[in-house]
């Protein structure tokens, strides 16, 4: 790397002394490039084994890499942590502002360690850190106020990143998410509640640094080749156009939709809340990461009467996903296009995940129609479709005014541990299920995936190219192979939208004008080894394989590829242990 | 009639907040970033609410070239301003000076950084919202 690229300076701040401190480990970002893979090594320094998740032994590590704020698409920071909502491994990725105001703050990675005994929030710029009091913030409604006072109360407009829980993290929901320049989030796995644990309310970083390049001509050029394949090809239209709501109707026609808890893959009412739909209906503005010119977040604006008086509106701006549109759409029989926008806005005001708590809801209405949990548990009465419900629902996940949602409020493997109805608990490793009902591609990612996603090795987009499935185990080594490169787009880190640009010899070429010299083959090697290392410390945090297994729920429903079968899944998770084990063992 | 270049805002309601244009500023020196860009993209008060592109627009009479005490900013033929580092002190009347905000600081010179309206920055603007145009009469 270039020795005058800071990316190797790594900010420490412990919260419970109110200390921070900077070192150079230009050995982890020699070796690791940045992103995930140098934010598992200083997890692995700074994580004591046995730490709960919620407890000051915790530790938060953000890191970007080479390629933030150099280059289109080095948009991304990766989170690590150990999550709440699974125990083990926790990462998230977030777009927005976050990734280039740490890089040109001048750091390539912040720890974050202890907690604090009243809250706080804290300012990050080039010269450190402030600690902030923020007993006024905690227990506000809305991280869009929260959004908006800091915005008053910090200076950097243009060049600082805003990162906030709701309530949901500080009353600990175990998929509470932190948000980013209010529309973007760490979602998944819990780091919202690891943040209120800690007393942390926000983060705010301001980076309007530079980072010099090692060669500056062929920088240049590159940037302008990078540029022009986003802008000029179909590689990222479709981001930009309808963005990932694009992925609604196709999925519905072929039957891998997952639909009102998965009783069913197709839904009726998938015109009603498709990309087309909502685009032509409610767009109201595109915004973009720090970098990007593709601008993918599409935010539709949903104009309401106030009741009180005649010729009032209010417009919210709310932003729109295919995950979310699933998780609190289709999940939950919901084809009203504003009643589910008003569904995503609180789910967003209070800083819940919208996948997990999609999921949830749609495991708690139908253990309701089953009649294993009554009125006296939920409170209200959930009925697929029936939006105004589910808003008080998810409020309730939150406030958790009774057991029942105190417990839903751990996610739905818990709930169902505790009230039955495991068979239809979608649940995959302890993380609620994405999307996608595409085959066994997708369901073996969600369970193999180290982050229990699927963006881990993306089997929904092999289900879909493959007519036949695989044999198993050459599925697994396929989503294995798919993870083990993503790891690298992932320490890079560039937005995995963008994989189609940067293919191996793209990012070869890339980083070379930054001052690194790896060859393809180079770059695939260590994109297994950051994959290895991350099973290596999953497995140190207790992870148990064989403890995977599908919910029936996704045997029973009908996917693309017909009926899916245990044995198919048994051999998969076969041939993915032993593999787990050579790794361990080699470790 | 002069025929200088200056930068045109076609519409800022185009602009999604890619920052292109600051960082296109910035590889001018071959570096990445923001430390010498010229244009700033801001939210108006959150992101819902769009942006605001704030860029030299070649004032006929700039203010900034009336409150240099040193003649290191001079008037450009047709409008906006030419920096002489030389003889700049680093006092920032410049950076006061000017109502919308468009001349930033080079902290690490203690000079200005000024817009030399090359429009690097419009042609990496992948939504419209940036031109190179002529500064036309008033």
């Amino acid at each position: 790397m270039n020795p005058t690229d800071p990316l190797s300076r790594v900010l420490y701040i412990d919260l419970e002394h109110r200390r921070f401190w900077t070192r150079d480990r230009r050995d982890l970002f020699e070796e690791w490039l940045g992103g995930t893979g140098v934010a598992i090594q200083l997890l692995k320094e700074e994580l004591p084994k046995d730490a709960d998740p919620l407890s000051p032994k915790n530790v938060i590590v953000f890191a970007v890499g080479p390629l933030t704020a150099t280059y289109p698409f080095g948009s991304k920071t990766v989170a690590v942590f150990r999550s709440p909502l699974t125990g083990n491994l926790g990462e998230s990725h977030a777009g927005g502002r976050s990734a280039t105001s740490i890089r040109l703050a001048g750091y390539g990675a912040i720890v974050i360690k202890g907690a604090s005994d009243t809250p706080i929030y804290l300012v990050v710029d080039e010269s450190g850190v402030y600690f902030r009091d923020a007993s006024a913030l905690w227990g506000i409604t809305s991280t869009l106020t929260v959004g908006r006072i800091l915005r008053e109360a910090t200076l950097g407009q243009g060049y600082r990143s805003i990162m906030r829980i709701g309530k949901a993290g500080e009353k600990l929901v175990r998929y509470a998410a932190v948000m980013t320049e209010t529309y973007r989030h760490f979602g998944r796995l819990g780091l919202g509640a690891v943040f209120g644990s800690k007393k942390l309310k926000a983060i705010v970083i301001r980076g309007g640094g530079s980072v010099p390049i090692y060669d500056k001509r062929g920088y240049r050029e590159v940037y302008k080749q990078v540029f022009e394949l986003a802008v000029k090809s179909d590689l990222m239209k479709k981001y930009h156009d309808l963005g990932t709501p694009m992925n609604v109707l196709p999925l519905n026609r072929i039957g891998a939709l997952p639909t009102r808890n998965l009783t069913s893959a197709r839904f009726d009412g998938a015109e009603k809340i498709s990309g087309e739909r909502i685009a032509g209906e409610k767009l109201g503005r595109r915004l973009a990461c720090s970098n990007c010119p593709i601008a993918c977040i599409h935010l539709a604006a949903l104009k309401e009467p106030y009741p009180d008086e005649p010729y009032f509106y209010k417009t919210t701006f709310i932003s729109y996903d295919y995950e979310p549109i699933y998780a609190l759409g289709t999940m939950l029989g919901i084809s009203d296009i504003d009643g589910l926008l008003k569904l995503l806005d609180v789910v967003e005001i209070y800083g819940l995940d919208a996948m997990s708590t999609g999921v949830c809801l749609a495991w708690a209405t139908e253990a309701l129609q089953k009649g294993i949990i009554s009125r006296r548990e939920t409170i209200v009465d959930l009925r697929w479709g029936d939006f105004e419900n589910y808003i008080k629902a998810a409020v309730n996940i939150v406030d958790q005014p009774n057991e029942f949602y105190e417990v839903l409020a751990r996610g739905v493997e818990k709930a169902s541990e505790r009230y039955g109805g495991r068979e239809f608990a979608l649940s995959f490793g302890g993380n609620e299920m994405p999307g996608y009902h595409t085959g066994y591609g997708a369901h073996i990612g969600f369970l193999i995936g180290s982050r229990h996603s699927h963006l881990d090795c993306a089997g929904y987009s092999l289900d879909q190219k493959l007519k036949e499935p695989l044999p198993p185990r050459e599925l697994v080594e396929r989503l294995i192979e798919e993870e083990s490169w993503r790891q690298i787009l992932s320490s890079l880190v560039a937005c995995f939208f963008a994989r189609g640009i940067y293919k191996p010899e793209m990012v070869v070429k890339a980083l070379k004008t930054l001052g690194y010299d790896y060859d393809v083959d180079g770059l695939k090697d260590l994109g297994r080894k950051i994959y290895e290392e991350k099973q290596r410390l999953k497995h140190e945090l207790g992870f148990k394989p064989e403890a995977l297994k599908p919910p029936e729920r996704v045997l029973e429903t009908e996917s693309p590829h017909g009926t899916l079968n245990i044995e198919y899944f048994d051999e998969a998770l076969r041939a993915y242990r032993e593999t787990l084990s050579r790794i361990i063992s080699q470790g | 009639m002069s025929s200088a270049k200056r930068l045109e805002i076609v519409d800022s309601e185009r602009c999604v907040g890619c920052q292109l244009c600051m960082y296109a500023c910035e590889r001018r020196f071959g570096d990445a970033g923001f430390a010498r860009s010229a244009i700033l993209v801001r939210s108006v008060g959150g992101v819902e609410r769009g942006f605001t592109v704030i860029v030299c627009r070649a004032c006929r009479d700039p203010p900034c070239a009336k409150v240099c005490p040193t003649g290191a900013l001079t008037p450009r033929s047709g409008g906006g301003v030419n920096l002489n580092p030389s003889k700049c002190i680093g006092c920032g009347f410049c950076v006061e000076s000017c109502p919308i905000g468009a001349v930033f600081w080079n902290y690490e010179a203690n000079k200005p950084i000024i817009c030399t309206y090359c429009g690097y920055c419009a042609e990496f603007c992948p939504h419209g919202v940036l031109r190179l145009g002529e500064v036309r009469g008033e």
